[in-house]
């Protein structure tokens, strides 16, 4: 019996560590700007299939190539809006020809490095580091085209539009991304060991079974939960973060750019749902569900707080270890002891944990307190 | 301020105008409009949302036999069949949309339906009286349907979960030497928790009563990501069979698991709907062994794909690429097309060779009679067995068979199988009459019926 208690809940723990890498990116974004970004889970699906796409197999050669040609295509149409747009702001600022040609020459490395990657792939798919390297542009390109194209110029709006436009960038994304690189299962080779460990088999009849899967995963996002640590404490950026989630206003008086700040931050939260694609898509296998793994997040920000890094990572644990101790051990006692129907309880009772904390602590686990000065 | 208002504005008319276009382009490829003399047939698939890697090779082998029919015959008795996808995504509330949007396109409506979703099944099946349209359920759908007295509209065609789980359990029985062999055994049901995955437990429950082996029932939550629980419980209780009641995603992740608590996949059987291509695939390695019922087809390339290679690959016509169009799904696909054609064929018979009502077509499922003879004509020689519909069994035919998975291709390991119908037929009896009451329905005698 406490063999199988632990086995649960080490495991529990483990898929907790996974929640926390998927919540991490809606806090950030929460932290810096009070948005709560809906299209987290769309962004991890987006980053997933775009490494799995780039690092994908040979034989599929002809879709590929087709799908390039596709992707390149709508790739060079945002580019081209981006730049004509920018452009026009130029003009309209009263920009001379110079600022014309800076344009005019950015536009023409765009198009060079989109050739010569175009070709690259042609001869072959890439090497995952390459996938990845090219992926995390991707994701810095795309939190730069949300923040010109919607943020900006819905500063000083209500968090409710925001929250509402992060949702319209979800759907987007969402039918965006399996447009572009389709719908199927794709794989992503972390060459992640599969064979399961066996701990402890002199002391547990059986042995404790840990996923080194798992582990390593887990390995990962913690390394990433301390490198994000440091650079929100130690850095420059990391502390200009922090002075505009404390106070907007102040921050843009003592001359902190607000749009770049905001840039940062979705980039950021972009290389997160990079990090959380790569790994669940290993796990998993790259497909539409992945994007409903951010559902997941959701107990774990309540239980956490919305503004708190260690909360998301604390938080997690717990969701992840009590949703999996409580499938496996209460969820019998209750159907038995109430002649119910059955049926998953794990999904709900992540919810239900997490509103017992908020009943005893609104602001989350680690939250800010709240504190209204009348 | 107005300027950069005005640039924004244009840039997104300039962007949407794109994307429009675009949308246009691909929408003109698809969706012709039907003319007088069309034949219209509904297609309430999934190429998008989470069940899609499963539901575009289904769609790919429908698309394909209706377009081979034209292709090749100039449609049936030269009514050519005009053929309209609307994309689902497994949603019910989207499957009635579509349902709603296509039933009474081209000069009759539509044929017949097939969602491809016991979800949506279940919504259409208390529309599709009124809107007399028939619903082609195949391998799917409520297993009572099949009593044809009760549920006029519906045709779960090849067999039902509870003549899956049916063939499984005896497949089972077989292995351990006769069904008394099965007392004290555990089995347990890893379910997708709808009404899909709920199905087979009916079933197992009253093989388990009969035989006394001990059945549990494990629910998993859509979409199915997240399974460690239910392998952990399974690794705790060490059951000696596990069912696999699973959809897309989850099939994957579930045999994944397995192989993660070391549970032998090849104790593990999964229903028609977790037996193809994309559920072993993702899992690699851990696959091997791992076995599930038939839907009688399995993978491969017949006769009937020399015509598709022919009439359509040849050209460019095709839906998928070539090599694919062996898998499960893709054949499973043709299948159901073939079915729905041989069904107006029939009742062309009756009614003529020009585009007919659902109610007509109606009649032609009903009595669908396909022999060894005709099957082989149809190029389908090796996938199908011969079938008979009638009022009172709209199932038309209870036969299956086991194939596992080596790591590369499934391969077929049992003889056929045929569900007991004296242990199913009395269920379907009990569950046709209760939903007849609860309804309020009348129930055709069947013996009357020619």
């Amino acid at each position: 019996m406490l063999g199988a208690f632990l086995e649960t809940l080490i495991g529990g723990l483990l898929t907790g560590v996974l929640y926390s890498l998927v919540a991490l990116g809606f806090v950030l974004i929460f932290k810096a700007s009070g948005v709560f970004n809906f299209a987290q889970g769309a962004m991890v699906l987006f980053a997933a299939l775009t490494i799995a796409r780039l690092s994908g197999e040979i034989d599929n050669k002809e879709v590929h190539l087709a799908n390039f040609v596709v992707a390149a295509a709508i790739l060079g149409v945002a580019v081209a809006l981006i730049g004509w747009y920018a452009w026009r702001e130029y003009v309209a600022r009263g920009a001379g020809p110079d600022e014309r040609r800076k344009m005019q020459m950015l536009a023409a490395v765009g198009a060079l490095v989109g050739g010569i990657a175009a070709y690259s792939y042609g001869k072959g798919a890439w090497p995952i580091w390459l996938a990845i390297a090219a992926t995390a542009a991707i994701m810095g390109l795309l939190a730069y085209a949300i923040e010109r194209l919607v943020l900006r110029h819905l500063v000083n709006q209500e968090g409710i539009i925001l929250f509402m436009a992060t949702l319209g960038i979800a759907n987007f994304l969402d039918g965006f991304g399996q447009t572009l690189w389709g719908s199927d299962i794709y794989k992503i080779n972390l060459g992640l060991p599969k064979d399961p460990l066996f701990l402890f088999e002199n002391v547990f009849p059986g042995g404790l079974l840990v996923d080194p899967g798992e582990l390593v995963a887990a390995g990962i996002a913690a390394g990433l939960v301390v490198v994000l640590a440091i650079f929100f404490q130690k850095t420059r950026v990391g502390r200009a973060l922090r002075a505009v989630a404390d106070d907007h206003a102040a921050a843009q008086s003592v001359g902190i750019p607000l749009n770049t700040i905001w840039l940062i931050v979705w980039t950021v939260s972009g290389l997160v749902a990079l990090a959380a694609g790569l790994i669940w898509g290993a796990k998993l296998g790259v497909q539409f569900s992945i994007s409903l793994i951010a559902l997941k997040a959701l107990p774990v920000l309540i239980l956490g707080g919305f503004t708190s890094v260690p909360g998301a990572i604390v938080g997690g644990l717990i969701i992840g270890a009590g949703e999996k101790l409580s499938e496996v051990f209460l969820a019998p006692v209750l159907v038995k002891a109430f002649d119910l129907a059955g049926g998953g309880i794990e999904n709900w009772f992540a919810y239900m944990l997490a509103l017992v904390f908020l009943l005893f602590r609104p602001q989350g686990l680690f939250g800010e307190r709240i504190i209204e000065r009348v | 301020m107005g300027l950069r208002k005005a640039a924004l504005r244009k840039a997104v008319i300039f962007g949407a105008a794109v994307a429009a276009a675009g949308f246009v382009a691909t929408a003109t490829v698809q969706a012709q409009t039907p003319g007088p003399n069309d034949q219209f047939i509904a297609g309430l698939i999934y190429r998008t949302g989470a069940y899609a890697p499963n539901g575009i090779p289904f769609a790919n082998g429908i698309a394909d036999y209706y377009a081979l029919v034209n292709a090749r015959d100039g449609g049936i008795n030269g009514v050519k069949i005009s053929y309209e996808e609307c994309d689902t995504a497994y949603a019910t509330d989207r499957g009635v949309e579509c349902y709603e949007r296509l039933k009474n396109k081209g000069p009759t409506g539509t044929a017949y339906v097939s969602p491809l979703s016991t979800g949506i099944t279940f919504a259409l099946t208390e529309k599709a009286p009124i809107d007399k349209i028939p619903i082609i359920s195949m391998g799917y759908g409520r297993s009572e349907s099949r009593d044809g007295s009760v549920f006029q509209w519906n045709f779960p065609l090849l067999g039902t979960y509870w003549s899956a789980a049916d063939i499984i359990m005896q497949h089972i029985a077989k292995k351990e030497g006769g069904f008394d062999k099965l007392k004290g055994k555990k089995i347990v049901l890893v379910y997708h928790d709808s009404p899909y995955g709920k199905e087979p437990i009916a079933l197992l429950e009253q093989r388990a009563k009969m035989h006394g082996f001990e059945f549990t029932p494990m629910p998993v939550t859509h979409p199915g990501v997240e399974q460690k629980a239910t392998w952990l419980q399974i690794r705790q209780n060490r059951p000696d069979y596990v069912l696999l009641w699973g959809w897309g995603v989850m099939n994957s992740t579930s045999i994944k698991e397995a192989a993660a608590v070391g549970f032998p996949r090849d104790k593990m059987y999964g229903v028609w709907w977790s037996g193809a291509e994309p559920d072993v695939r993702p899992a690699e390695d851990g696959a091997k062994g791992y076995n599930a019922a038939m839907l009688q087809h399995g993978a491969g390339q017949f006769a009937v794909h020399a015509d598709l290679k022919k009439f359509l690959y040849d050209k460019g016509q095709g839906s998928a690429k070539y090599d694919e169009t062996g898998e499960v799904l893709y054949n499973r696909g043709l299948i159901n097309g073939m079915l729905g054609v041989e069904s107006i064929r029939k009742a062309q018979t009756k009614f003529g060779n020009k585009p007919l009502t659902g109610e007509q077509v109606r009649w032609g499922i009903e009595n669908l009679e396909i022999s060894a003879a005709r099957i082989k004509e149809l190029g389908f020689e090796g996938m199908l067995q011969p079938m008979k519909v009638s009022c009172s069994d709209h199932e038309g035919t209870r036969a299956g068979r086991i194939q596992q998975w080596d790591g590369k291709k499934w391969t077929v390991v049992s003889e056929w199988y045929e569900s007991d119908d004296k242990v199913i037929k009395p269920m379907v009896d009990a569950a046709a009459k209760k939903y007849a009451e609860e309804k309020k329905l009348t129930v055709r005698d069947c013996s009357k019926e020619s």
